[in-house]
């Protein structure tokens, strides 16, 4: 056996890899699912049911989805310029930081105002935290996975000394909590009595405008070919250097506004468990989209879905919700396959 | 002055260096472990995973009536088998390195959690087992086994990769594949077992958090343990000695900070001490960096006949 490239790829293999990742991806966790003693089918029609089956379901994923499509422009930007940045959850922390800080009634600004105020300040915030790494990289040829990673500690080390110092909420009984965002800090709701906030919009937003960009300028166009061959692009005569800083700036910036995002339309306060991991989980939805930015959306709901649809599901079988986190991996890594099949054939021989 | 008596009085202590050759132990596991799969030009960014999957399997077999030793062996052979996972699709599928690792980081620590969440449903409190305990060897630091078997590795791992044909084979596919395989050496099978061994190691350090440092398994207890172990391959320069010496001089530096906590802890926040770690991990790589001679063939798939 053997690979051998394709010429072409065509659409539908394209369309359709995703889809076979995903269906793999469910029969293999059927052994874990089966291995419980529920029974499989049941199981997943809950998860299905909890993901999707009503109002409140379909509002609680979208709600989930918002941070993930965020973090998942986020990877997918970074990686297609070769940038290794697995440090989304950091930038992330960094964004969120960012957003209690500036919107924690320090500006007396109207909403129209604070607001982007703020949003521009945590993707600032993230955009800085990994134009670190990025200068390490390019000036020191630092390995950037391993520099990014090790600065979610050192955020989440910060955080939580922030929290239990400087930005205690002296009102949150001794928890360490940061106090809350001021109203005209807080987005707006989208659907009356759910979670569902405008944030989402503003996710939707950036993924039409990435996409427009790496389409249509010649920006995109500059990331696309130092990912492909950094040493072919210098040669091309193009700033990879400056390329890959601001590939940090922006990826670094897409998952700071996911963390301003997060506190301002869903917890109003900053505490440590903000994010359950929406900057690895956004690693897979960008390799489930294949970098591309409007697929990001759809892989974000997704696995916004698994994870809600997950906790409904382990409510009413023995089955625990770590199910979701396994099934995410496993999509992952099947996704991996369906992607290399749909660039290579196998051949015999 | 006196702060510097203390880190003095501290450094003199056998308390203290018998803590850092256990704080050391994971790394110097894990690093080799790290060091032999990149040494055949595999990155293997699974590690966390793996600690994790070793450290839950190996304690769960001991929990469930195993013999410690056995409980190393199964946590070893889990390490291998996710080894395999990111061998496949790295190697002869030559897929990403970066990302193929996450996904198996993701999934060792993943169906960790759920495995032991589906044994013990309702432990609130982690059950415990009867560990290693340390040996009272005259004129030795007292050490459990397992810190003794971490020591000869570093011998053993050096003496295959610098002594033996295997060894040549390793650094020969991770410098130049191509000429490796016109010895006539298999790329695949070569790099594919690297990363399995290498894998059983990298388990072996999970084992030793539950089997040895401490007796219960609980979430989050890697801890980022796997990471630092990438950093220190790349202090080591790829070379078992320097990965011991890597290993144990972290350790100090760890040791170290929990002994000053105690004594400036109410001046300065416990998260600046508990940042050290990751911060000086940074501050290595940095400074190694510029010198850094890498396996050639490191992170570059290999495909026969193409180029």
């Amino acid at each position: 056996m053997r690979l051998e490239p394709r010429e072409h790829t065509p659409l539908a293999a394209r369309l359709l890899a995703p889809v076979a990742a995903v269906a793999a991806a469910l029969a293999l966790c059927a052994l874990l699912v089966a291995w419980t003693g529920a029974p499989v089918l049941r199981a997943y029609g809950l998860l299905l049911e909890g993901a999707a089956g009503s109002r409140f379901a379909l509002t609680e994923t979208l709600t989930r989805a918002t941070p993930l499509i965020l973090t998942g422009l986020a990877a997918a930007v970074a990686f297609r310029a070769k940038l290794w940045n697995i440090g989304a959850e950091g930038q992330l922390y960094m964004g969120a930081l960012a957003a209690v800080v500036l919107g924690g009634g320090m500006l007396d600004l109207p909403a129209w105002l604070l607001l982007p105020t703020v949003m521009i300040a945590g993707a600032a915030a993230g955009g800085a935290t990994l134009l670190g790494p990025a200068v390490l990289k390019v000036r020191f040829g630092v390995d950037e996975v391993v520099t990014t990673l090790l600065l979610n500690f050192i955020v989440l080390l910060l955080v939580s000394m922030l929290l239990e110092g400087a930005l205690k909420d002296p009102m949150g009984m001794g928890w360490p909590q940061s106090a809350p965002v001021v109203e005209a800090a807080e987005l707006p709701k989208l659907v009356e009595r759910t979670r569902l906030h405008t944030g989402l919009l503003v996710a939707l937003g950036l993924s039409a405008l990435l996409w427009l960009i790496d389409t249509r300028t010649i920006w995109g166009y500059e990331n696309r070919a130092v990912g492909a061959n950094p040493r072919a692009a210098a040669f091309a005569g193009m700033p990879v250097t400056r390329v890959m800083l601001r590939t940090a700036l922006l990826s670094g910036g897409l998952a700071g506004l996911a963390g301003v995002i997060e506190v301002c339309g869903l917890k109003g306060y900053l505490t440590l468990d903000l994010s359950p991991g929406f900057g690895y989980s956004g690693i897979v939805v960008a390799m489930l989209a294949q970098l591309h930015p409007v697929g990001v959306v759809g892989a974000a709901v997704f696995i916004a879905g698994i994870f809600v649809g997950a906790d409904a599901m382990s409510r009413a079988m023995p089955v625990p919700n770590y199910i979701a986190d396994v099934l995410v991996a496993t999509s992952l890594l099947c996704m991996l396959v369906a992607g290399l099949l749909t660039r290579y054939r196998l051949r015999r021989g | 002055m006196e702060l510097f008596q203390t880190i003095l009085d501290i450094l003199v202590s056998a308390a203290f260096w018998t803590a850092v050759l256990r704080i050391a132990t994971p790394y110097i596991l894990g690093t080799l472990g790290e060091l032999l799969c990149e040494r055949a030009g595999v990155l293997h960014l699974g590690i966390e995973g793996i600690m994790t999957m070793g450290a839950m399997a190996g304690w769960m077999a001991v929990y469930q009536g195993a013999d410690l030793w056995a409980g190393v062996l199964v946590a070893a052979l889990c390490g291998g088998l996710m080894g395999l996972l990111h061998a496949t699709l790295t190697v002869p599928l030559g897929l990403s390195q970066h990302v193929a690792g996450i996904g198996v980081t993701l999934l060792g620590t993943s169906l960790s959690y759920f495995v032991y969440r589906l044994v013990l449903p309702q432990a609130s409190t982690p059950p415990t087992i009867e560990p290693f305990q340390p040996l009272d060897l005259p004129g030795a630091l007292a050490q459990t086994p397992m810190t003794y078997m971490a020591l000869m590795l570093v011998a053993v791992v050096a003496y295959v990769l610098y002594r033996t044909p295997v060894g040549l084979a390793v650094r020969m596919v991770g410098e130049n594949p191509a000429a490796a395989e016109a010895q006539g050496l298999s790329v695949t099978a070569v790099r594919i077992g690297a990363v399995v061994a290498g894998s059983a190691l990298m388990a072996l350090a999970g084992a030793f958090l539950t089997l040895s440092a401490f007796n219960a398994f609980f979430f989050n207890m890697v801890n980022g343990r796997g990471w630092i172990c990438i950093a220190l391959v790349v202090f080591a320069s790829w070379r078992p000695g320097k990965a011991l010496l890597g290993a144990v001089l972290f350790a100090a530096f760890d040791a170290l900070q929990l002994r000053l906590q105690q004594v400036a802890g109410g001046v300065l926040p416990y998260q600046l001490f508990l940042m050290m770690p990751y911060l000086l991990s940074i501050l290595a790589l940095v400074l190694v960096a510029r010198r850094a001679s890498y396996p050639r063939a490191l992170m570059i798939p290999y495909r026969k006949g193409e180029r």
